[in-house]
């Protein structure tokens, strides 16, 4: 199969610190691949590399056939059509949530503010926040900021939405909130690429998951095998450990 | 079933009406004492004749009112010019000195020398050094007018307070704000204009009026230059009468002039005290 994000060979370090060591992965279209890992693992390295937030020390990543790892490539068109959201939601605290969510498309993608508007509030609504449009992020609760950021970041129609432990801040409520609407974005078709520590979350979404250790990829596969059969004494242990925390 | 509070609850609420009682009392009667006791000190003082008749002379202060007014209004004029290009001023200098981009190098050089510069020189000073050396120069198309002079050595000195307290801004911003900004593919300068400024001019709305307020009382300093400004009309009076009520009329003026935007600075910083507890972050 075709893969429409694609990392080869992806390398960096921090000073003497090898954080990716080797990573290679394909993203099929319309895919969900999970990355799990401790922490310390590089799985935010890894997301932060994939968006371009990082520079790298050597690889290539390649989306929808082109090289945009190459030198010279325009970061800022790039990242217009890679959604990103973050652990810690990062809406712009001075403006409301239909601000929030047109600013991108406005200012990036040079589409009408009335349009814009418009696309914000019918998918606001659809995700059920439709009476906090005009709210300032400080009143809404954490699993409805996630959420709105969520929003913010597919409001562009990226080829690619990375999620980087969405829910890591949250109480098991607000996950669930959360975890329905990604559930949702999946059925529409969206390739995401998910770090994650919800390992049930990730069973029922994964396509495949990527087990990350020190760096490398150290196994993946379907969410069946890496979970009900793994194979490398460090993924059971991985896997013993979420277990004991009553994660798993 | 309604609510009825506990007697214990009613106790409480008694004892807690005559505490606020027995306060307000005490604060009146220290009030009442502490200025019975200023009276007494600055009426019994031996020249308090003669400071009164030099100082607080009704007659004089009648007279010398409309110059003063008069003058006032210059100092409003500079005062309104003055901050427009101090904000402007300072807002380039801020963006230039929390910017990272090589080809701005010597910018950022020259913006650190200007602040560090300017911060430190004192005021009047500049207003000298600019008002009587730039004269002195002779060039025909620089207006030596005291007040255009007077009004350029203010925005000189404040653009650079206001540059520092604007930067303190930009950097007190989140870096996640910028990385969130940028990674929805916002530009730098898309960035900056309506991520980071937005923000960082929130943060520093209070320290920014209070520069302000400085400026509003230090426009009265252009007077040295022998612009004809509030405090210049009180001195032209007072050379006339040998009484100094004109200048306390002037500084009346000045404190009437400022008190407004103190207290809107206060009221401002009050409601984002508020805004941020509401928020959680304290």
């Amino acid at each position: 199969m075709n893969a429409l994000f694609e990392l080869k060979g992806l390398r960096k370090s921090f000073g003497d610190n090898l954080v990716l060591d080797d990573v290679s992965i394909n993203f099929p279209a319309q895919s969900a691949t999970v990355i799990i890992g401790a922490s310390g693992s590089g799985k935010s390295t890894l997301m932060r590399c994939m968006n371009l937030l990082e520079e790298l020390n050597d690889g290539q990543i390649n989306l929808d056939g082109t090289d945009i790892s190459a030198y010279g490539t325009d970061i800022d068109s790039v990242r217009g059509q890679i959604g990103s959201v973050f652990q810690a939601f990062n809406l712009f605290p001075h403006l409301t949530v239909v601000e929030n969510i047109t600013l991108a498309p406005r200012l990036v993608h040079g589409i009408k503010k009335e349009v814009a508007d418009k696309n914000a509030r019918d998918l606001l609504k659809r995700f059920g926040l439709a009476d906090k449009a005009d709210e300032f992020p400080n009143l809404l609760s954490g699993g409805q900021q996630q959420r709105v950021a969520i929003i913010r970041a597919i409001a562009t129609n990226p080829k690619l939405l990375l999620l980087d432990e969405v829910t890591s801040a949250l109480d098991p409520v607000l996950i669930a909130e959360v975890l329905t609407l990604i559930s949702e974005l999946k059925r529409d078709g969206m390739t995401m690429v998910i770090a994650t520590h919800e390992m049930g979350f990730a069973k029922k979404i994964a396509d495949s998951v990527v087990f990350l250790h020190k760096g490398r990829v150290h196994e993946s596969g379907i969410p069946e095998s890496i979970f009900e059969s793994p194979k490398t004494q460090e993924l059971k242990d991985f896997l013993g450990a979420l277990h004991q925390a009553g994660r798993l | 079933m309604t609510y009825q509070p506990s007697a214990l609850q009613l106790q409480r609420e008694a004892a807690k009406r005559r505490a606020s009682r027995r306060s307000t009392l005490i604060a009146l009667s220290s009030t009442l004492a502490f200025g019975f006791v200023l009276v007494l000190v600055v009426t019994g003082a031996q020249g308090y004749e003669m400071v009164k008749n030099s100082f607080f002379n009704w007659h004089y202060a009648k007279q010398a009112m409309p110059s003063v007014f008069h003058g006032l209004l210059l100092n409003l004029r500079v005062l309104i010019i003055a901050e427009f290009f101090v904000l402007l001023i300072g807002l380039l200098i801020a963006v230039a000195r929390t910017s990272t981009s090589p080809v701005l190098y010597p910018v950022r050089l020259v913006a650190t020398i200007y602040t560090d510069l300017f911060r430190g020189l004192p005021l009047l000073l500049v207003l000298l050094l600019v008002g009587l050396g730039i004269p002195g120069l002779r060039i025909s198309w620089i207006p030596n007018s005291a007040v255009v002079l007077g009004t350029v050595a203010l925005v000189l000195t404040y653009s650079a307070y206001v540059a520092e307290v604007i930067r303190a801004g930009i950097e007190g911003v989140n870096p996640t704000q910028r990385q969130a900004a940028r990674a929805l593919g916002l530009t730098q300068s898309q960035t900056l204009e309506h991520v980071v400024l937005p923000q960082a001019f929130r943060n520093v709305t209070p320290p920014l009026l209070n520069d302000l307020v400085s400026l509003q009382k230090d426009s009265g300093l252009i007077s040295v230059l022998g612009a004809v400004d509030a405090i210049r009309a009180a001195g032209i009076q007072t050379a006339q009468s040998f009484n100094f009520t004109p200048y306390l009329v002037a500084g009346a003026l000045f404190v009437l002039l400022t008190i407004p935007l103190t207290r809107f600075t206060d009221w401002l910083t009050r409601k984002q005290d508020a805004r941020q507890r509401a928020q959680g972050q304290w």
